[in-house]
């Protein structure tokens, strides 16, 4: 999978570790700004109050 | 130039090809696992990144928003004594402390900012917010503490019960296992009034256990004659399975105009 994206990315090694860096905290930012609040939740934890 | 030179290959034999597709069904197979390896391998780095959010981004984020939050409220100025020609030293003014009937603010509405509370005994932690509901999308999970509607308000007849996360979301429950009976838990509201309230017991109930915040806990449909705060949170922690409590009665009320409370100047 990520062997294939390799290949099919253009230019040099350097250029390449720059595009897949870049998308890779592309991700990282979007999970935590959607992704995660999202989810947390439905997380099995951090419930403080009584009566629910 | 080379497709001149190279000779047509000979056919293969019969175990020839065989081998061959064999080879090539294990390429297929290998390729299978590979992706699914490289998949579980991207949702372990994802699950990382989800408790470094939880644990830690929530935490940056909420204590930026509820320090601005509590810089933003609408006190008033505390008075401080001017140095006199006699020497007395500057500094912050004791408010005495008053046990008359106290003034209570009406509930405000929900999700809005109405008092902090700071408890000397958490050393290090800075004065909190205390907001109007308890549900964690409008309240705990963005504006910090969250006060139970329909429960008394500071320094009401009845029980003024918070709620608040003790983990994650800047954690401003995060201590409370460190309190002990006596401790005082000062609550400043916008109208501009400190309630000292002091710990009296702490427990740890079921989630289901409504009875801890009724006006008089343990004993719903009583009718109070105690000005009591509670205090609820999770245990434990990073759990949802009990809740951890804390009671206290309020032992004094004073005006913000008249000073500060002993116990936040390292008096009590």
């Amino acid at each position: 999978m990520y062997g294939w994206l390799w290949h099919r990315l253009p230019g040099p090694a350097a250029v390449r570790a720059l595009i897949l860096t870049v998308a890779a905290l592309a991700v990282l930012a979007a999970c935590f700004l959607w992704v995660f609040p999202a989810v947390a939740p439905f997380m099995p934890f951090n419930e403080t109050t009584v009566g629910e | 130039m080379s497709s001149e030179t190279t000779t047509e290959p000979a056919p293969l034999s019969r175990r020839e090809r065989r081998k061959a597709g064999r080879s090539h069904a294990r390429d297929v197979a290998y390729g299978i696992v590979g992706v699914i390896g490289e998949l579980l391998i991207t949702l372990g780095v994802l699950l990382f990144a989800f408790l470094l959010w939880q644990l830690w981004w929530t935490d940056v984020v909420g204590n930026r928003v509820q320090a601005d939050i509590v810089a933003e409220l609408p006190f008033e100025p505390v008075p401080t004594a001017t140095p006199t020609a006699s020497g007395a030293p500057a500094g912050p003014v004791v408010a005495p402390p008053r046990r008359d009937e106290p003034p209570v603010m009406a509930e405000p509405p929900h999700a809005t900012t109405f008092a902090t509370i700071q408890v000397p005994r958490w050393a290090g932690e800075p004065e909190r917010p205390i907001s109007q509901g308890t549900d964690r999308a409008t309240v705990l999970d963005v504006l910090g503490a969250g006060h139970y509607e329909g429960t008394a308000m500071p320094g009401g007849l009845g029980n003024f019960a918070v709620a608040g996360h003790r983990t994650t979301y800047a954690k401003p429950f995060n201590r409370v296992e460190e309190l002990q009976v006596g401790d005082p838990l000062v609550i400043r509201t916008t109208d501009n009034i400190w309630y000292v309230y002091r710990v009296t017991s702490t427990e740890i109930v079921d989630p289901s256990n409504v009875g801890v915040i009724a006006p008089v806990p343990g004993d719903p449909g009583a009718v109070p004659t105690e000005r009591l705060i509670t205090l609820t949170t999770c245990h434990p922690m990073f759990s949802a399975r009990e809740r951890f409590i804390v009671h206290g009665v309020l032992d004094y009320w004073a005006p913000t105009s008249d000073g500060t409370p002993a116990e936040l100047l390292g008096g009590a």
